[in-house]
């Protein structure tokens, strides 16, 4: 037995051009949670495509407790090794969430199904998880949080004593997040080890006791994560020298004049929230995952229908539960869940970031020149705007979405989660592209239970089962949002 | 999902559970068609609800039927297969060409006549197995592939027997076609076994499921340890072999295999499985539902050829009335098709 749970050594990989990992490795000690953190496109992900046996390098090796990795065909004695929640969801919409926890050991070790056995045995587990769904309801009618936390229980659930989780936190609420971290404690009591990544440094610091850095598909530094200060961490992310700069907006010019007027909109978890944005203004939307905030976003966009009140853009009434009509009247989106919403993944980045903003005619020309203007003003690492959506690692995905929430030059900004996935830097950069917007007499509406992406906002309604119930200027206190936001007061 | 459960979490907000609800008896959402069928066939002919007449549309229905259940996994996992159609011709006719003498149509190769059915089946794990080969391994389009095994299989048939029937069929086939075992026709049991280990496998095996999580989402599959092109080969294997024993039993009852055995079959097996609910893009529906699309055809046929519709109708009505059945059936079971 060796005292590394893993450990990858020489490890290259490459897709076309992209070089994803040059000639890295990784040591996880044994009973330890171990952090990796980089910037989006660092290669995090492809490594634990690698870890997993999904992916073959096209050098390098891996081991597990000091055995070499089995052959890729070996599909079980790989997750024998190892258990992982991919960043990219992989639960199966159309099974129950039953089966989905249990995929391919239905059986229980019994050969046949009992179906009954299998729906209490996920009932019992869900409740760990604290997810309020039954077991035999279809995962395509979850939520993006309950899908997540199927997708961390199943994991968990395995029994391997190695586990991966990428970017888990990344569309969970504050509680859920706690939850998890707990369970995760308590596994690593267990002699379970973890490795870890997140875009939130401050989980790094909650959960982990050892951090490696990767940086442009290479690796730059593992330490103790008591010897490394964040501003270290960022640092040696960025290459860069300097802290972190949220744009916060106090001396954002405010004006008078109203853009964005919602009246008394009801609609599905949500009820009679009137709302008024003028130009210039950035409203934060803050709840549970259960206060309405993101149907509330969604009907003003136009994704679900409201059952009553209107909404109106600059004066003009805007036909509810039509997004054409949205668009049309000047409201931009970023959508909750980028990849069922988000994005056509199959097609190039040109053509996802100029979707919504298409004429009737396409010009392949000036659709590879907004592709490429989308790049650089988003930062987004990719090989070009030919390249499809799906090549891009996920952070890169959000800028993508992003890039077309604004193509059209929208009067209001609905933006959903918008810096989901999306590493630090370039989280400064697209609060930056908000502040930015604000400042060009545009209104937005950020709808986030990050504190960072809240920052940028001038005021802050907090949604507690589907109504406002408390607002917020600038200058809240951290703890005093959270356990408003939590509904503790 | 059958049986209801005490639900021992909180119960969740009504709107998912109207939802699971039905999505809960969807595999039955046929039935009411199916027993209204019954109903106006009573209605139209007083022979129609006789034994002898409803096994004669299961007998009829059981070749199309074995094609229908290899068809719906296929789609399940996600693939489809177009050759099916000519594997039903091909596979009984080389057979048979590789056992009798030239002077019947034959080969000339003198293979013994007890050959016949592991020769059968032998060639259908070939076809089965070199679709999976050129769509898994060589990564070509599973339409495309297909396509042209169509073709080419029913090509290859009309070269080995110059586009003649063959007469000469060997016992084995002739029994199985036409003898009958506790009151029904062999081959309607073969086909209620088949239906019955497939309904079997699919909802109480792990392989059986890979199915629906391969074709619901292929990379979630692997990630959860499934192999999925083994288990996609084998399924294709076995739609071959299926088809290879629809084509069996049809050269057993017809007594010859004649040289478009088969042909045209395809497209009604895709509006069975479609109508029984299977979804063209893979990972969604039953074979009990598949089951249900096939004997809701047959009844309507049957119907049909009892109002003595007239031979030069009977094809555009049979086509108008799988569009109609397609919009009864988008209506009954709610759901858009794919
Ligand atoms: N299948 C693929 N084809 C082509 N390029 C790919 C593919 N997968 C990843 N890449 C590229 O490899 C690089 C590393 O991607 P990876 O997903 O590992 O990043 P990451 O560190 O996980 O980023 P994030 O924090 O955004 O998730 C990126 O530049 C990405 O565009
Ligand atoms: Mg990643």
């Amino acid at each position: 037995m060796s005292e590394f749970a893993a450990v990858a050594r020489g490890v290259t990989k490459r897709f076309g051009q992209t070089l994803a990992l040059d000639d890295v490795g990784i040591e996880v000690r044994a009973g330890e949670s171990h952090a990796l953190v980089g910037r989006n496109g660092a290669g995090k992900s492809t490594l634990v495509s690698v870890l997993t046996g999904m992916q073959v390098p096209d050098a390098g090796e891996v081991s597990f407790f000091g055995e070499p990795a089995p052959p890729v065909a070996d599909r079980s004695a790989w997750r024998r090794h190892v258990a992982c929640v991919y960043q990219k969801s992989t639960v199966v919409p159309d099974l129950s969430v039953a089966e989905n926890l249990f995929i391919n050991r239905q059986d229980l070790g019994g050969g046949l199904i009992n179906w009954k056995r299998l729906r209490l045995q996920a009932a019992e587990l869900l409740e760990t998880y604290d997810v309020a769904v039954r077991p035999d309801a279809l995962v395509s009618t979850l939520t993006v949080e309950q899908r997540q936390l199927v997708e961390i229980a199943r994991a968990l659930s395995i029994g391997s004593r190695f586990v991966i989780l990428d970017e888990p936190t990344a569309q969970l609420d504050g509680p859920a997040i706690e939850r998890l971290f707990d369970r995760m404690r308590s596994l690593q009591d267990k002699g379970v080890t973890f490795l870890f990544i997140s875009h939130h440094l401050q989980e790094v610091y909650e959960v982990c006791q050892t951090v490696t850095v990767y940086r442009d598909a290479r690796h730059v530094v593992t330490a103790p994560v008591a010897e490394m200060s964040k501003p270290d961490l960022i640092e040696a992310m960025t290459g860069e020298a300097g802290g972190l700069n949220v744009p916060s907006g106090d001396d954002r010019p405010s004006s008078a004049e109203e853009v964005l007027t919602v009246s008394s909109l009801s609609g599905d978890h949500f009820s009679d929230i009137s709302l008024a944005a003028t130009r210039g203004e950035v409203i934060g939307l803050a709840g549970s995952a259960s206060s309405g905030k993101h149907e509330f976003a969604e009907t003003v966009y136009g994704l679900r229908k409201p059952s009553a009140g209107s909404i109106s853009v600059d004066g003009a009434a805007v036909r509810g539960g039509d997004v054409p009509a949205a668009l049309r009247a000047g409201i931009g989106c970023v959508p909750r869940d980028r990849h069922h919403q988000g994005l056509v993944l199959d097609l190039s980045i040109a053509e996802n970031a100029t979707m919504s903003t298409a004429g009737g005619f396409v010009w392949p020309s000036a659709q590879r020149a907004a592709g490429s203007t989308a790049i650089a003003s988003y930062d987004v690492k990719a090989a070009g705007p030919d390249q499809p959506v799906s090549d891009l690692s996920g952070g890169n995905q959000q800028k993508v979405v992003m890039a077309r929430a604004l193509a059209g030059d929208p009067s209001v900004l609905v933006l959903i989660n918008p810096t989901a996935g999306v590493d630090v830097k370039s989280k400064e950069s697209l609060l930056g592209v908000v502040d930015a917007q604000a400042r060009r007499g545009k209104a937005a509406i950020v709808v986030s239970d990050e504190l960072d992406d809240l920052r940028v906002c001038d005021r802050v309604l907090v949604l507690f089962h589907g109504r406002v119930v408390r607002e917020f200027g600038r200058g809240w206190r951290d703890q005093e949002l959270i356990s408003a936001i939590e509904g503790m007061e | 999902m059958t049986k209801a459960i005490t639900p021992p979490v909180p119960a969740p907000a009504a709107p998912e559970k109207q939802k699971f609800r039905l999505a809960r008896y969807q595999d039955l959402a046929l039935v009411p068609v199916i027993i209204l069928l019954l109903v106006i066939g009573a209605v139209l002919s007083p022979i129609f609800l006789t034994p002898a007449n409803l096994i004669a549309v299961l007998t009829q229905q059981s070749e199309l039927s074995l094609l229908v259940l290899g068809q719906a996994m296929i789609l399940i996992v996600g693939k489809m297969d177009l050759s099916l159609e000519s594997t039903v011709g091909l596979a009984p006719a080389l057979a048979v060409a590789l056992i009798i003498p030239a002077s019947a149509g034959g080969l000339d190769v003198g293979l013994a006549a007890w050959l016949a059915l592991p020769l059968c089946i032998l060639i259908g794990v070939a076809i089965g197995g070199l679709n999976g080969f050129l769509i898994l391994k060589v990564g070509l389009s599973g339409f495309m592939v297909t396509l042209g095994m169509l073709t080419m299989l029913r090509g290859l048939q009309l070269a080995i027997t110059e586009g003649k029937s063959l007469i000469d069929v060997p016992e084995s086939f002739l029994y199985l076609g036409s003898t009958t075992w506790l009151g029904l026709p062999a081959a309607v049991w073969i086909c209620i076994v088949c239906y019955a280990a497939g309904i079997f496998v699919l909802k109480y095996l792990r392989a059986g499921r890979s199915l629906y999580a391969i074709g619901g989402n292929s990379e979630a599959a692997r990630a959860a340890g499934i192999r999925v092109d083994r288990v996609v080969w084998t399924v294709l294997i076995i739609g071959s072999v299926l088809a290879v024993i629809a084509g069996i039993l049809m050269t057993g009852r017809l007594g010859s295999v004649a040289a478009t055995q088969g042909e045209g079959m395809i497209f009604q097996v895709f509006a069975a499985a479609v109508i029984g609910g299977i979804s063209l893009n893979g990972g969604k529906g039953t074979l009990f539902g598949a089951l249900s699309g096939v004997l809701m055809l047959g009844l309507v046929e049957q119907i049909l050829r009892l109002q003595g519709v007239s031979g030069f109708y009977i094809k555009a009505s049979y086509g108008a009335v799988i569009i109609l059945a397609l919009i009864v059936t988008r209506f009954a079971t709610g759901q858009k098709q794919e």
